[in-house]
């Protein structure tokens, strides 16, 4: 949004820039708390860290532009439906059908890996990746953007005292506290507390009668959930112009996330996804002088050299619980 | 002892490289077939002495250089690396700027190939032991991860960094893919064009087949025999448990330092070799994808053996081939209606209107041969992975010991 950044350089307090910069900073980084929670939820449940989980925010972010702008559903049935309205329940039915392939892979790839090595169902992860970022980017076309549409508008901006917010934004801010609100209610059910059972010692939980299984297809299609609802939320403009090759990649930017709040900590996935989103914002528009020296999109960077560097300081993250390991 | 080709009666001869007959005979047997392939002698293998053929092995060879430096750090060291494309691109990149030709936009200093490979893989070594340090403070799937973002920090570089790397989505010029002592206008043995070698005509492609053959094999001689060595001995330890590694006086971070060195160096001197043999690239092929593929050879050949990154390579290296021939063999029965036709058509698509898995054209719904080839390897991972771990060394190993009893179980 380069242009757009010119617009209220000119008019703007050095303030308020700083103000609206945050809020599109929270903005970022709602979408990828959103991303992380996803990674978190199945490598907590599951001891699975899925490289995977950028295809699935892409196959739900190419389904939801498929329903509102290939077919225009379910628009093209209801004239007078609002656009929003339209769109929220596209982007609803393309969450529930990622929640599916979620559970499709977990039922084809990872039960019959269970007991095999970390290491080995992460690069079996990398297969599945490879094969639906394939199957999308052929469904997209060549070198081909799909949009998702503009259900907030693109232009329609609120203004307070020289604080400019595209309602896109809010829209993402509020889904994300949302998210967060609704899973701790969720753990709180008793589903919830199977789940958080399971994730602290699977065969304690099985012999109370739960079922390991159903947990794993439920952590899932949960992670799938949340990962198609941040694939949408990152092709909306201004954050991207709809659904490309590139939003994978996207969504394996919140691996910086979940590293800098610890691969295990379900809190530590929303706090390092707003640490990295605001950064990541604030370093952009503060370094824009720079980008002559920096290159050409070196904010897509900033959340890995951040991770790098997060790393050596503390090698578990925020909230991490330090592997202990014997001999 | 004869006729009991497992009993060792000396510790070093167990400790050799290649301790039975068995393997001798194999591997000069191996060795023949391969050195005559560009000749086009051996009944069976002639078909392999096209240009065509001839380019894919070369490929394949120096892809096997880099799937064993990967193998060094994955396999033998048991440390996940995602960054292989990285330190590929690290050496092709030095081999340009020291080979390549100059012009107003982009460095190059004119300097023999052998030059550019060597130093651009102990550039990348030495960037290898700038990371190692990062492998002894995290570990496992923290390290993949931090392997992961170096290619996209590779990937910016390159595509910002044009005086070295050409222009973005563009790419650049490599030197001449030829041999010469330092004189780059004489070339001592010329890799690149036709012409007669030992009484025969070979195509550029025979000779760098021939001429990369040696070099593979070379590097896969001394991947195999680090294995045996104290330095191989710490890496298997380390993979093992490092704790107990540590206890029993196995310097860890000195370990993982020099797996990632060796590791790297390969890497370099394959992107080195990778890029001058093409001759242009652009500055995206340094990516995520090259990664996987070096992965995929290093775990569908069998993690941690040489012979599994041969067979890897080869297999990985020859499986587009092999689609984009089945390919052509479908829609051929389309055309002539055979038996086949109806289960031809539901995989191939024809026309745009037709419904088909793959398309010939690269345009429109249905995989393109680059595409079918990518599901392939990502399915290929999976599958291997939950059927076979050991790849197709392990596949290997069940067929060997199913015939070692016949026609007992055991």
């Amino acid at each position: 949004m380069p242009g757009f950044t010119v617009v209220f350089a000119q008019t703007a307090s050095s303030f308020d820039v700083f103000l609206t910069k945050l809020i599109d900073g929270l903005a970022l980084g709602s979408i990828y708390a959103i991303l992380a929670l996803g990674f978190v939820i199945i490598f907590k449940s599951t001891q699975v860290l899925s490289f995977a989980h950028g295809a699935v925010a892409a196959v739900g972010a190419y389904l939801a532009a498929y329903f509102v702008t290939t077919i225009n559903w379910p628009g093209r049935y209801f004239e007078s439906l609002p656009a929003t309205l339209s769109f929220i329940i596209s982007a609803l039915v393309a969450v529930v059908v990622a929640a599916g392939v979620g559970m499709v892979i977990e039922r084809l790839f990872i039960r019959p890996m269970i007991g095999e090595p970390m290491f080995s169902i992460a690069m079996i992860t990398i297969g599945i990746d490879i094969i639906l970022r394939t199957f999308v980017g052929d469904l997209i076309g060549q070198g081909g953007v799909l949009s998702v549409g503009s259900p907030w508008g693109i232009l329609s901006l609120s203004t307070w005292s020289g604080i400019i917010v595209p309602h896109v934004f809010i829209a993402v801010i509020i889904t994300a506290i949302a998210v967060v609100i609704a899973l701790i209610l969720f753990f709180r059910t008793r589903i919830g507390v199977a789940m958080r059972a399971t994730a602290f010692d699977q065969e304690a939980a099985m012999a109370q009668g739960i079922s390991a299984g159903k947990i794993f297809a439920l952590a899932w299609a949960l992670g799938a959930v949340l990962a198609a609802i941040g694939g949408i939320f990152s092709s909306i403009s201004p954050r991207g112009f709809g659904v490309t090759g590139g939003t994978a990649f996207f969504a394996l930017r919140a691996f910086p996330a979940i590293i800098i709040g610890g691969l295990d900590s379900i809190a530590g996935a929303v706090v390092g996804g707003f640490v990295i989103g605001v950064s990541e914002i604030m370093l952009g528009h503060y370094l824009a002088n720079f980008s002559g020296t920096l290159g050409l999109g070196f904010t897509g960077l900033i959340p890995y050299l951040l991770m790098m560097g997060f790393l050596l300081v503390r090698p578990y993250g925020l909230f991490g619980t330090e592997e202990i390991r014997r001999v | 002892m004869r006729g009991r080709p497992l009993l060792y009666v000396d510790y070093n001869k167990e400790q050799s490289l290649f301790p039975t007959i068995a393997q001798k005979v194999l591997l000069a047997i191996g060795a023949l077939i391969a050195i005559s392939v560009p000749f086009g002698l051996v009944p069976g293998f002639k078909f392999l002495a096209s240009p065509g053929w001839l380019q894919l092995l070369v490929i394949a060879l120096i892809f096997m250089i880099g799937a064993a430096g990967l193998n060094i750090v994955t396999g033998m060291a048991g440390q996940i690396s995602l960054g292989h494309a990285f330190f590929m691109g690290i050496g092709a990149y030095t081999t340009a700027a020291l080979s390549g030709s100059s012009t107003e936009a982009l460095w190059g200093m004119e300097l023999p190939m052998w030059f550019g490979v060597i130093v651009g893989g102990l550039v990348a070594a030495g960037l290898g032991i700038l990371i190692a340090p990062t492998a002894v403070r995290v570990r496992g799937l923290y390290l993949a991860i931090v392997t992961l973002g170096l290619v996209f920090i590779g990937q910016h570089l390159f595509r910002n960094w044009n005086q070295v790397a050409g222009i973005a989505e563009l790419g650049r010029n490599w030197g001449p893919f030829q041999l010469s002592l330092w004189d780059i206008d004489g070339p001592t043995l010329d890799l690149a064009t036709d012409g007669e070698w030992f009484g025969f005509f070979l195509p550029g492609q025979g000779k760098a087949y021939l001429f990369m053959l040696v070099v593979a094999a070379l590097f896969l001689l001394l991947a195999k025999n680090l294995a045996r060595t104290r330095i191989g001995r710490s890496f298997a330890a380390i993979r093992d448990r490092d704790i107990a590694a540590e206890v029993m006086g196995v310097n860890e971070a000195k370990a993982k330092t020099q797996a990632f060195a060796i590791s790297s160096f390969y890497a370099g001197v394959a992107g080195g070799l990778y890029a001058t043999f093409l001759g242009f690239l652009p500055p995206e092929q340094w990516s995520l994808f090259l990664s996987v593929q070096f992965i995929a050879i290093v775990l569908i050949g069998g993690a941690g053996t040489v012979i599994g990154v041969v067979l890897g390579t080869l297999f990985v290296q020859l499986l587009p081939r092999l689609v984009e021939n089945f390919t052509g063999f479908l829609s051929d029965q389309i055309a002539d209606g055979t038996w086949l036709a109806p289960i031809a058509d539901i995989v191939i698509k024809t026309g745009s209107g037709d419904f088909g898995v793959l398309s010939l054209d690269a345009q429109g719904a249905g995989l393109s041969i680059f595409q079918a080839n990518t599901v392939l390897y990502g399915l290929l991972i999976a599958v291997f992975l939950i059927f076979e771990p050991l790849g197709l060394y392990g596949i290997w190993l069940k067929v060997r010991n199913y015939w070692k009893g016949w026609p007992f179980t055991y």
